[in-house]
């Protein structure tokens, strides 16, 4: 029979122009080539250039093109004109919007900077607002780490000077094991899908913990059901076997740990746990070739793992003994954990062995020769294949900084961290604590902060706390009820202020932060403090400044609103002073460019900072003469320097724009970006690739990059001191002494070594199962729900429940529960899941929207069906009897406990709507069009 | 199958009229003049409304002439030539019964069998459909056919023959629906086939690929209770068999009993038609764990 | 013409790994992207920010759980989308000649300007490959980016569906199946590769690498067989005190 065709086009014009750019869609910060048609967005896919994501790009960034053309876009500035939370805004010009929120500063600035607090929330701009917050002199700043995964960033940089995420990255190349820990699989995710890729194209086993098997546990060979909470005690009992047989790597541990730093073991001494350390502060083992006390550092040094040292009739034991001592017992045997991990003893037997078997049996040798930092040359790099990963689950427990310290122990001990085939850190870091800024919490009327807000403590002495001991800061960050704090507490803000405890404040400004809604625990109550009024009928928190680029749910309880643009209309810089887009062969930083210009009255938020910085006279952001320094953000990026030649961006440098790292200004910086593909790349050599923070030529390495001004080789801590000299204070040394009430959880959770806890909550009893929220891969926070196209894939969530439940409770798909926390209630549809934890259900997170907001029509599912856990979580624990609420966080750093949360479910009648129902707010932007069916080059 | 009520008149009225253009192509009744008009004005009425009714169910009517293009293959494109072809015949033939008085019989056999053709073509559309256990079957042409002679045969108010088939017609409804309850089971298309995950275990729809709606889901998965299927199938073979019986047999045959009997059965074919769709699971839905 | 050629130069195609997909619809946003942009109609949608959104799409990623007879159920991501069968029952079902097979390379697709929008080759497809647009009235499909393929103003690199190239885990492949030497091919031999609904006849190109045994790591408790890691983790001696008189022996060989 005959066959003809149509004439077929087979190579179309694909655009006019490519504008690379960096994406926003979450924190990845993948490469975005814009194809532009007419001068408009029409399709948007990743660079193949661009170190992140190499081509590829996932839901949420080919979805951009949709985001970007949001109905829920904010139009121009906005002042409130009916009552807060009701939606009634009136436009108002930029130089009102300006004039107002001067005149609300600084008269602030001049008397008590501290009336400002300045919390900034899905901010990639934080070396920026951090500069702009001290240069304002509030100690009152910080962005969304505290309540997101302040544990894991903390834990990391205490133990190994580098976590997980944008700090660090298993060798993808050479991994034969890879084991991942935790639920909610949304950081670094394009870099894990394509690292997961990689081991899968090599038949590589991949391990899941994790109490549900979606998305990157579907894929794991092996999945572990784990019990929420458990994390800690399941790695601990793998550290235990491993010990126990000797399958630990001493020749790593005596090199480049801790191990075989020596501790005094009196317990009567007031340095009881702290480290022998000579006069220039040097911790201090014995060289097993000597048999002498040396520093650690000194050449040709071999450490000793094994012996004691005595002097002034004090023994020192090593590290290493106390581990042994801590961790042999059987309190960690995997027999005495099962239960309560919900994972058999012969199946952590296995997973040890296992663990065991790659790393020592599998090890491999490249062929890269190297220095270390006491001089000694190596022909080859010992690569020791397994790997090890964790997401955000395992952090947000009240045991999570533990847990996550219990991890990088397991890490250090196979000796798999920096080492071909482990886990390898990213530029900047490796970066230990102690080269971190400690935080500065010094207010002083219409002066600067005495410096950076945010750091890392080392005991009792480096607390916010001021003269009467009270907390210097509004979250109540780096004080003795959490103080490790190191990213702030931004979920205690609200109630904080509201409760005009430490203090009262003016001014609430915040950015990106979606406070009325899915960023709070409790959003109800949030709603209610963000519109109480005291006798006089005002607001209880008086002024409220919000920016953001969308109708979120918090614009309704703003007094203000700066309209932020969206990614394609701004300038950002993605640096290596912040959280830079480096891989482990490489350091590099990027930058967002205005691929399109903004059709609306909106300014990108730091350049407003800068308009405002500058009318406010803040030092930094004006001229000798009072003028504006820095016309917007972008001049901001190419002229600023935080030491000399150090700016914000390391490419492109000088005044011929060669000088990588240190060099000055180059006017031309911007430019030279764009032409590169809006990043910017600066490999690391071979031989200084792997053992970083020992490695002599890496070090000098980073010293020209500007990351350090000087070598700083140090060693891992499996014994975190700083933990100790809180357990100190506790135990009543010291002057600074905490509460009485606090000495003895001090004393319990603060332990040197990792330790595992219950985080299960007193007070929750008869609440037998575990409620977790993880975003669903196409989804980001709330901004997913504006977007047509992903709002499709995901418009309502389920509870999901495990088979179990579903038949005890009588349920089936489709049917509704009532969800009960000692907090609150909620009415869900619900769903079966056979893969899941039988102890726990969880659900998608910020799939829920409040009526009138993100421009959906009021009937959207996700305003009728969706719903948020939040309602069932509060910032603080149900009360236990001792008169006093205790907060529901992590006592080490203050992390909000998301994944504690226990509930109580029964089947009940279809409400109408998912419970609770919200009244709906006005919405500040017209209102969305009805379909959607647009060819940009047509 | 979403029953779209465009289809459901399409097939049932043409169905109803061409089974009419079948009895006067071979000449029963043998009517000439105003009356064969009458007989052919209703006939061509059910007919072409059926074929205008289908034309609402295209995203282009305008380019509807294309479908003729694809007779080599397309059961569609054949039925739009055997409509055409048999509507073109009976109407010369027809205009010699009502204009000149005269019946050209062979081209009233030619355009009885084009009219029967046209009415397998259709139910071939159907039956073709693998993806459709419920319909690809013998048994759907012979309920389509044995439905639109019999409807012809009562249209034509053949009585005796009307009786006899319309209890064929009835008998083979039901065994259409005997069938067709267990079609999908035994097609041998189940979860394990369309995933290829039997061979692990039991597999199981997890969550959907949206949880918006789509054409898909619209168009394929249209859940009918049992109990309510049940219910409507006794009506349609109560409208369609019983109740025309009971009329044609009723000793006061007059045209009052006639005209209801035809509009019952009329009703009947509709309702079974709607089943017809409503019922069929399309293997589409087992990927969305319906059905 | 409708009817299907007797056969094809090649059979592009896709192989899909179930065993990679971590089911987070990169592809599904990336196909919406670029179809809406280039060939035919573009992909609408309706209500799009209302009560009941509904769009066409051409690729969508179910889940399904696995029970087996004895360990954890498992999940498994399912992206679907045109298979582009050899025995291609949507193209013979079109009256119009809009639906067809291409000679050269075996891609299905729909030349719009003769669709009727009559939606029989949607119902003869079994596998929902074919979503008719409300908008534009005429039936949309994946044409295995056929404007991409083979777009001499696209990079070499970049001449693949727009699926595969934005797939981040790797889960998706693009090559010639008729090739028994191409790397598709290869896969699908290495690997097992399978058809979807093979009963229904239609001889799919796209096949499905299976997901790969999961759950093995276990020992004679869980599993009944001889434990081969036992070995891993012999005892060295028990108790602090004995670990610390290994720890000298140990280092004494270092």
């Amino acid at each position: 029979m005959t066959h003809s065709q149509p004439p077929l086009d087979l190579s179309p014009k694909v655009s006019d122009e490519v504008r690379k750019t960096t994406c926003y869609m979450c924190a990845c910060r993948c490469g975005i080539n814009v194809h532009m048609k007419k001068g408009k967005v029409a399709y948007i896919e990743g660079n193949r250039d661009h170190p992140v994501n190499q081509g590829v790009l996932c839901a949420k960034g080919s979805a951009g093109i949709m985001q970007h053309n949001s109905p829920a876009r904010l139009r121009n500035p906005m002042k409130r004109v009916g009552p807060r939370g009701s939606g009634a805004f009136e436009s108002i010009s930029w130089n009102e919007a300006l004039q107002i929120a001067t005149d609300w500063l600084e008269p602030l600035r001049r008397e008590a900077p501290e009336k400002l607090a300045f919390f900034t929330g899905r901010d990639q701009s934080q070396s920026f607002t951090s500069l702009w917050a001290q240069a304002f002199g509030t100690p009152n700043y910080a962005a969304h780490g505290g309540f997101c995964s302040v544990n894991m960033a903390t834990a990391g940089i205490y133990t190994m000077g580098g976590a997980f995420w944008e700090f660090g990255q298993p060798d993808w190349d050479h991994t034969k094991l890879f084991m991942l820990f935790g639920v909610a699989e949304d950081h670094d995710s394009n870099p894990i899908k394509m690292g997961l890729g990689k081991l899968k194209k090599r038949g590589a086993r991949v391990i899941g913990v994790n109490p549900i098997r979606t998305g990157y546990n579907a894929i794991a060979d092996d999945w572990v059901g784990i019990t929420p909470g458990t994390d800690g005690l399941f790695i601990l009992s793998l550290i235990h076997c491993l010990m126990k047989a000797g399958r630990i790597d001493l020749d790593y541990l005596a090199r480049y740990t801790d191990a075989p730093v020596l501790l005094n073991s009196d317990p009567k001494s007031p340095e009881y746990g702290l480290q022998l350390r000579d006069e220039n502060g040097k911790a201090l083992v014995i060289d097993r070739k000597t048999r002498k006390l040396t520093p650690f550092d000194q050449p040709g040094v071999r450490p000793d793992l094994a012996a004691t040292y005595r002097s002034g009739g004090i023994t020192h034991r090593p590290v290493f003994h106390q581990m042994a001592e801590q961790y042999l017992g059987e309190d960690y045997s995997p027999e005495a954990v099962a239960e309560r991990c919900g994972i058999p003893a012969p199946r952590i037997r296995a997973i040890a062995s296992e663990l065991a078997r790659v790393a020592f049996d599998e090890a491999f040798e490249l062929d890269h020769e190297w220095t270390d930092f006491r001089g000694e040359h190596h022909k080859t790099m010992t690569g020791r294949p397994v790997s090890f990963h964790a997401m955000r689950g395992i952090s947000a427990h009240a045991n999570g900084f533990q847990t996550c310290r219990a991890l990088h122990v397991l890490q250090i001990i196979l000796g798999t961290v920096e080492v071909p085939g482990g886990f390898r850190f990213k530029p900047p870091y490796p970066k230990p604590a102690t080269a971190h800024p400690k935080p500065h919490c010094k207010a002083t009327p219409d002066a600067p902060l005495d410096g950076p807000h945010l750091g890392f403590v080392h005991g009792p002495d480096d607390l916010a706390l001021k003269a009467d001991g009270s907390p210097a800061r509004i979250d109540k960050a780096f004080t003795w009820e959490n103080p490790m704090s190191a990213h702030g507490l931004m979920h205690m803000v609200i109630s904080n202020a509201h409760a005009g405890d430490p203090y009262k404040i003016d001014t609430l400004f915040l950015y990106m932060a979606n406070m009325s809604w899915n960023s709070s625990m409790n959003p109800g109550g949030v709603m209610e403090m963000l519109t109480d009024t005291d006798e006089n009928g005002d607001y209880v928190i008086p002024r409220i400044i919000y920016s953001d680029a969308y109708s979120s749910e918090m614009v309704a309880y703003a007094d203000l609103i700066l309209p932020d643009t969206t990614y394609l209309e701004r300038h950002d810089c993605i640096s290596l002073l912040d959280r830079p887009i480096s891989e482990a062969d490489a350091a590099a930083d990027a930058i967002r460019w205005p691929v399109v210009e903004p059709n609306r009255d909106v300014r990108g938020f730091q350049s407003a900072l800068c308009d405002l910085g500058a009318k406010l006279g803040l030092p930094g952001f004006v001229n000798e003469d009072g003028s504006q320094k820095y016309k917007d953000y972008a001049d901001y990026i190419t002229r600023h320097e935080r030491r000399p030649g150090i700016g914000p961006l390391a490419g492109f440098r000088g005044e011929d724009g060669k000088d990588v790292g240190r060099g000055a200004p180059n006017p031309e910086q911007i430019d030279r970006y764009i032409e590169n593909g809006g990043f910017f790349v600066n490999h690391i050599p071979e031989g200084a690739t792997y053992y970083k923070p020992w490695n002599a030529a890496y070090q000098d390495w980073a010293v020209g990059m500007g990351i350090y001004d000087a070598p700083q080789p140090y060693l891992f801590s499996l014994y975190v001191e700083p933990l100790r000299r809180f357990q100190l204070a506790a135990e009543g040394h010291g002057d600074r002494q905490p509460p009485d009430h606090l000495r003895d959880r001090i004393k319990q959770t603060m332990s040197p070594l990792p330790i595992w806890y219950e985080s299960d909550p007193e007070g929750t009893q008869g609440y037998d199962v575990h409620a977790l929220t993880q975003r669903p891969m196409a989804m980001y926070h709330s901004w997913g729900s504006q977007n047509a196209w992903l709002r499709q894939l995901h418009g309502h969530n389920p509870l999901y429940l495990p088979t179990a439940i579903m038949r005890e409770k009588g349920l089936r798909d489709g049917d509704w529960a009532r969800v009960t926390s000692p907090h609150g209630g909620i009415t869900v549809p619900v769903m079966e899941m056979a893969a899941l934890n039988p102890k726990t259900v969880w659900t998608w997170n910020a799939i829920g929207k409040r009526k009138g907001a993100w421009a959906l029509d009021k009937d959207a599912p996700e305003a009728t069906k969706g719903f948020l856990l939040n309602h069932l979580i509060h910032e603080l624990l149900p009360p236990k009897g001792d008169g006093l609420r205790w907060s529901n966080s992590d006592p080490i750093t203050g992390q909000a406990a998301w994944f504690d949360l226990k509930v109580h479910i029964e089947k009940t009648n279809a409400p109408a709507e998912a419970q609770p129902e919200i009244p709906p707010q006005r919405s500040p932007v017209p209102p969305a069009p009805r379909d959607v069916a647009w060819k940009v080059g047509k | 199958m979403h029953p779209a009520p465009s289809v459901i008149l399409f097939s049932s009225l043409s169905g109803l009229g061409f089974g009419l253009l079948v009895w006067l192509g071979i000449g029963l009744p043998a009517v000439t003049g105003w009356v064969a008009f009458v007989f052919f004005a209703l006939a061509y009425l059910l007919a072409v409304g059926g074929l205008i009714a289908s034309m609402f169910h295209l995203g282009h009517p305008e380019r509807a002439l294309k479908a003729f293009t694809q007779w080599r293959s397309s059961w569609l494109s054949r039925e739009a030539w055997a409509s055409v072809t048999a509507l073109l015949v009976m109407a010369a033939y027809g205009a010699g019964l009502v204009f000149f008085d005269t019946r050209w019989w062979p081209l009233g056999l030619i355009g009885a069998a084009l009219s029967l053709l046209t009415v397998l073509t259709t139910s071939m559309i159907y039956t073709q459909m693998k993806t459709v256990p419920r319909w690809h079957s013998l048994s759907t042409p012979a309920n389509f056919l044995s439905l639109s002679i019999a409807g012809g045969a009562l249209l034509a108010g053949q009585v005796t023959e009307a009786m006899v088939l319309i209890a064929l017609a009835g008998a083979v409804q039901i065994v259409t629906w005997w069938q067709g309850d267990k079609a999908l089971a035994t097609s041998g298309t189940d979860l394990s086939t369309a995933t290829r995950l039997g061979e692990i275990g039991n597999p199981r729809a997890f969550e959907p690929p949206h949880t918006g709606s789509n054409y898909l889901l619209r168009e394929f998965v249209y859940v009918l209770g049992r109990k309510h299927a049940a219910k409507l199938r006794i009506i349609a073979i109560v409208l369609m068999m019983v109740l025309p019986l009971l009329l044609l047999l009723s000793p006061v045959w007059h045209h009052l009993a006639a005209a209801l009997a035809v509009l019952s059965h009329a009703a009947g074919v509709l309702t079974a038609r709607w089943l017809f769709f409503a019922q069929a699971e399309h293997v589409v839905g087992i990927y969305y764990g319906k059905r | 013409m409708t009817t299907l050629p007797q056969q094809t130069d090649r059979k592009l195609g896709l192989v899909i790994d179930l065993d990679t997909c971590v089911g987070c619809h990169a592809c599904v946003i990336s196909c919406k992207g670029w179809n809406t942009e280039n060939y035919g109609a573009p992909l609408s949608d309706q209500d799009a920010y209302g009560s009941d959104p509904s769009g066409t799409f051409l690729n969508r990623v179910h889940s399904y759980e696995v029970q087996p007879e004895a360990g954890a159920a498992q999940l498994v991501h399912f992206p679907k989308s045109c298979l582009h069968c050899d025995d291609a029952p949507c193209v013979t079902v079109c009256p119009t000649g809009a639906s067809y097979k291409r000679v050269e390379d075996g891609i299905v697709l729909v030349n719009e300007s003769d669709c009727i929008g009559c939606g029989l080759c949607a119902w003869a497809c079994p596998y929902g490959a074919r979503e008719m647009d409300q908008a534009a009235g005429v039936m949309k499909k994946c044409t295995l980016c056929v404007d991409r393929i083979y777009n001499e103003n696209l990079p070499e690199e970049d001449r693949q569906p727009a699926c595969v190239r934005t797939c981040p885990a790797g889960a998706r492949h693009f090559g010639d199946l008729s090739d028994p030497d191409s790397a598709v091919s290869q896969l699908v031999a290495e690997r097992g590769g399978v058809d979807l609904m093979p009963e229904q006849g239609t001889k799919p190109v796209n096949k499905y690498l299976p997901p790969r045994p999961r759950d093995q790591l276990q020992t004679p408790d869980d599993s009944g067989e001889i434990d081969v890691l036992a070995p891993f983790l012999e005892p060295i001696d028990n108790g602090p005190k004995g670990f610390l008189g290994w720890l000298d022996r140990t280092l004494e060989k270092l």
